[in-house]
């Protein structure tokens, strides 16, 4: 078994503004995904969420207000799942609401440093 | 696990008393800002428990990261290294952040309630405000229940919230003595605020029934201050209990109105009525008696089938009458005068009143012929009646009667 990152990517929209009912149905729909892989002992880590502040260092040495100023898309959050291939691993993102409005999922192999 | 009904019933209820809280802590002029940052809370909340779940305590979480936001804000916001920054660190002494006790909630959110009913805007900007501000709704819901548009809706909320700002309220430590003189607004527009929920003809059952519960929510707040008029709100409490008791037995299968005499009494929700009779009760211990009292013994009178109930009541409406005389008032008293003294005298009293152009009036002297057989009188006002009449409901309402009559 591997261990691979989920990054979910989404368009940024801070001035979005949720009914009760909007967010009572992300967050279910949520956990519903995130424990579907964790029933199939596949969830590794639940990861962490990001916020919406950010800044971005460049190579001059200059300090910019990110993270969207300068990419449409932001990464959200991550989760950390285990699979034999990227291949299994990638079918674990079916139904990851990341993917309901215009997001997508990254998955990227974490490297294992005694099996390289 | 918390379960959905209920997780969505805390951001309800959070919304309101959080934007009440914000709004204590750093100015009522700033009513907007809470709301900004309330939202912003929200989508925090989501983010977060989306990832991690909801938390034991989802309704405390809250509170806690809108206070963090609040500060944060104001750490950011240059107003923080001017004048504000002194009256921050004062106001910040007095108020631990995570603390937020429902104590604290239930003070801000009667302050809040004061602030918003007793605003130089129109009854109708009022009843706005309060649904956004004090009852949590949105800008869709309150253009559904007040039968208007979004952006007529927050138009409205726009300017009255500029009306807050430009008005300055920052010091909101309200005094007993301010209690007293805005105690009687406060009780005209939840009155209002009930009555747009309970008789509006909008089709959502659940937006008119929150309206109702709100109104009642409010007015239990209320009645907990102590001063003059407190037994006003005790008969607040009574009447909207009393009223809202038969919303149930008031819709037929078809979502449309029933009149009283058509309701199905099994539907009345018994221990409101109960709750009503309560409050109707230590709404009489006081020296003063309002229209909230004589309005609140006389919808006790109808869950009664008390032989003495309509003299009692005929004699509620000549109160009632003195106190404010009402079109609407008037034109009940004369449907009870038809049951206490005979429909022909009710018939003389009602012509008296020549109150044209008004469809209940119409309907009324329509129902009274009716009772006397004479169909042809009855058909006559009923589309007389027609020709004033503007909701939708209450036109089918009319034409089904017309239908009975012709046959």
């Amino acid at each position: 078994m591997k261990d691979f990152m989920m990054l979910f990517h989404s368009e940024p929209n801070p001035d979005f503004n949720p009914t009760p009912e909007q967010i009572q149905a992300e967050v279910k729909a949520w956990q519903d995904w995130m424990e579907s892989i964790d029933a199939q002992g596949k969830l590794k880590n639940p990861g962490e969420a990001l916020g919406f502040e950010g800044k971005i260092m460049h190579s001059d040495g200059a300090i910019t207000d990110g993270p969207y100023a300068e990419v449409k898309e932001i990464v959200g959050g991550f989760i950390i799942v285990c699979s034999e291939t990227i291949q299994d691993a990638i079918k674990l993102a079916k139904g990851c609401p990341a993917l309901e409005n215009g997001g997508k999922v990254e998955v990227r192999d974490i490297m294992n440093f005694d099996g390289m | 696990m918390i379960d959905d009904t209920r997780l969505i019933e805390i951001f309800k209820t959070e919304y309101s008393k959080l934007i009440a809280v914000l709004c204590q802590y750093y100015g009522v002029a700033e009513v907007q800002l809470a709301e900004d940052i309330v939202s912003e809370t929200f989508l925090k909340a989501m983010k977060m428990w989306a990832h991690k779940g909801v938390p034991d305590m989802p309704a405390a979480w809250l509170r806690k990261v809108a206070v963090n936001s609040l500060k944060d804000y104001y750490k950011r916001s240059k107003i923080y290294k001017e004048k504000i920054l002194f009256n921050l660190e004062l106001k910040t002494d007095s108020f631990q952040p995570g603390e937020i006790s429902n104590d604290i909630v239930e003070d801000s959110q009667l302050k809040m309630i004061f602030v918003v009913c007793n605003l130089k805007i129109s009854d109708k900007a009022k009843i706005c405000l309060a649904l956004r501000i004090l009852c949590g709704f949105n800008i869709n819901e309150i253009a559904k229940a007040l039968l208007s548009n979004n952006e007529a809706i927050n138009k409205i909320l726009y300017r009255a919230k500029k009306k807050i700002s430009e008005d300055g309220i920052l010091n909101t430590t309200l005094k007993l003595e301010n209690y007293n003189q805005g105690y009687d607004t406060v009780l005209r527009i939840i009155y209002l605020l009930f009555n747009e929920g309970y008789y509006s003809s909008i089709r959502e059952h659940n937006v008119r029934e929150e309206i109702c519960w709100e109104a009642l929510r409010l007015t239990l707040l209320l009645s907990k201050i102590q001063v003059e008029q407190q037994t006003a709100s005790y008969a607040l409490v009574a009447l909207i209990s009393f009223h809202s008791s038969r919303i149930h037995a008031r819709m037929n299968g078809s979502n449309e109105d029933l009149l009283f005499n058509d309701q199905d009494r099994s539907k009345w929700n018994m221990p409101l009525i109960e709750k009503g009779k309560k409050y109707l009760s230590l709404a009489s211990n006081g020296r003063v008696i309002s229209k909230y009292h004589l309005e609140a013994a006389i919808a006790f009178w109808h869950t009664t089938d008390n032989q003495k109930k309509w003299d009692n009541i005929l004699q509620l409406y000549n109160k009632l009458l003195i106190i404010e005389y009402s079109p609407i008032v008037a034109l009940n008293r004369i449907y009870v005068l038809s049951k206490t003294n005979s429909v022909n005298e009710a018939i003389k009293e009602a012509n008296k009143l020549k109150l044209d152009g008004n469809n209940h009036y119409y309907c009324l002297l329509a129902e009274l012929h009716k009772i006397n057989g004479n169909n042809q009188m009855e058909r006559k006002y009923l589309r007389e009646a027609l020709k004033f009449t503007i909701k939708e409901r209450e036109k089918n309402l009319i034409n089904k009667k017309l239908e009975i009559a012709s046959r």
